[in-house]
């Protein structure tokens, strides 16, 4: 399968099964695309008549070419992984090594648009306790296996409001790295308000990433994010997350904003995020009910999908100035991203990576707390419902129908468990407004990793 | 006719040698909300 698009002013195929990516000019362009489709005299025929200064003598060399490519493989490879996508996924099933730790099931802040329920998962305000967080972190520690690159996310709700534990337990897990042969690298994801000097040099110690929540600008950061008394939190913590960032020397963090139907246009956010001096950004879709007065329409999908493609020019303009910035969705490395084993697997919720609620429940990811059904167990007992594992053990790229034709199916290893759920009701279904995004944001990436690489030669 | 293929890694390559397990969990460094794991280091080719 073949992916061909035009953008940024290349002519781009992607092969999708052996993951190469070819930069052509108009006549291959045209070539490939019809090359499967008629043998070689029609082809060069057709190609004649639409490009008189062409030879037929070149055009049969740029045959010889693509069938070239195509026995070297890079070109209209086959798909090998269909049959062992099942034994792909095995081979990284069985083994835990990433926690979700809800350590406050409680927020300072108050937005609308929050997946979480202003932090509660639809229950009762909580804070996870020390004895909770040790006993998941010796879950995590003994159901790891050979793993020794173990993730803790401090997540909630705000973790800060929990910060004493959160100091706690960090401390605990660093206390049984040696022993373990482990090595633990945390993420705390906050909305800003708490952050002091202690919580800038703790997270500069012991955080291997932060995710700092600011949707950019003001007027649009405070229509959601709001305190209890409705007061906007953009003026607090914008100069809060300037000296975080600053203390970790600009790297290991994202500025994560997350855009609605209010603010479509979210370049304009970007840019402000990168006046205020961060450079490592993040922007997502919002994830509600389809009748929240904030969910993203069919009318706003293609002013979404036009400003992904003016952030990718931005970026490359900002690039070629030597003042480069980092868009999360658009991080690709072509030679050394994640082997075929991680593309059929997807996330690994459910199996490689679990949430734990303040009592200490397990659920497949943070999007799943609150549905009761898919509760796994708990870091007491560990996983007791074997059912529901196994549907996420089974869910690979492959296991879903929808993702058969999808050229971008090895980029997204079939999308998110939790927006297909919550889109179709299924977790093998699609959330397909999701997938519209995606490809975009691929298609994007791509070309950006390809313009930089043509800037080099 | 001009074609240029770039430099990638290969996939089929990787489904011999891949499979370590030892790289980030998608959901776990920025999203939260969205699954895509392109963006996602390979720990043995660092």
């Amino acid at each position: 399968m073949i992916h061909c698009y035009k953008l940024g002013g290349l002519n781009i195929v992607l092969d999708v099964y052996s993951g190469s990516v070819h930069v052509v000019d108009e006549v291959a362009y045209d070539m490939i695309g019809m090359y499967q489709q008629c043998d070689r005299e029609r082809l060069v025929a057709a190609m004649l008549d639409k490009y008189p200064n062409v030879t037929r003598d070149e055009l049969l060399e740029g045959c010889e070419q693509i069938e070239q490519l195509k026995q070297a493989g890079v070109l209209f490879a086959p798909d090998t992984f269909a049959p062992i996508a099942g034994q792909l996924k095995e081979k990284t099933s069985g083994v835990v090594k990433a926690l979700c730790l809800h350590v406050a099931h409680t927020c300072n802040l108050n937005c609308s648009y929050c997946f979480a329920s202003q932090g509660k998962y639809h229950g009762d305000r909580a804070v996870m306790s020390y004895e909770v967080g040790k006993q998941a972190l010796d879950f995590l520690i003994e159901n790891s296996k050979g793993r020794r690159n173990l993730e803790v996310d401090f997540f909630g709700g705000e973790p800060l409001m929990n910060f004493d534990v959160v100091k706690q337990l960090v401390a605990y897990a660093r206390s049984r790295e040696k022993e373990c042969g482990k090595n633990f690298r945390f993420t705390l994801t906050t909305n800003g308000v708490l952050i002091d000097d202690d919580v800038i040099d703790f997270a500069n110690r012991e955080m291997s990433n932060v995710v700092l929540s600011l949707d950019g600008r003001r007027e649009v950061h405070d229509r959601f994010r709001v305190d209890h008394a409705g007061n906007g939190s953009w003026e607090r913590i914008v100069p809060k997350f300037q000296k975080l960032v600053k203390a970790r020397q600009g790297k290991n963090y994202y500025m994560r904003g997350t855009f609605t139907h209010a603010n479509p246009d979210f370049l304009k956010d970007i840019e402000t995020m990168l006046e205020l001096g961060f450079t490592e950004l993040s922007m997502e879709p919002v994830v509600c009910a389809p009748d929240d007065p904030s969910a993203l329409t069919p009318e706003d999908l293609p002013i979404v999908l036009e400003q992904y493609e003016k952030l990718a020019e931005l970026m490359l303009e900002r690039h070629r100035q030597g003042k480069p910035f980092t868009f999360y969705h658009y991080m690709i490395d072509l030679k050394g991203g994640p082997c075929i084993y991680k593309r059929v697997s997807g996330c690994g919720s459910g199996t490689e990576y679990m949430a734990v609620t303040p009592w200490g429940d397990l659920y497949p990811c943070h999007q799943f707390v609150g549905e009761e059904a898919f509760k796994l167990g708990d870091v007491f007992h560990g996983v007791t419902n074997h059912d529901v594992q196994s549907e996420f053990a089974a869910c690979n790229v492959y296991s879903r129908p929808e993702c058969a034709d999808c050229w971008a199916k090895l980029y997204c290893s079939g999308g998110c468990a939790a927006n297909a759920y919550h889109a179709t009701g299924a977790i093998t279904g699609v959330y397909a407004y999701g997938c519209d995004l995606f490809r975009k944001r691929m298609e994007c990436a791509i070309m950006l990793e390809a313009a930089k690489s043509l800037d080099e030669q | 006719m001009k074609i240029q293929t770039l430099e990638t890694k290969n996939l089929c390559q990787s489904a011999k040698n891949g499979g370590c397990g030892e790289c980030q969990t998608s959901c776990q460094s920025a999203c939260k909300t969205s699954c895509g794991i392109a963006n996602q280091q390979c720990e043995s080719s660092k």
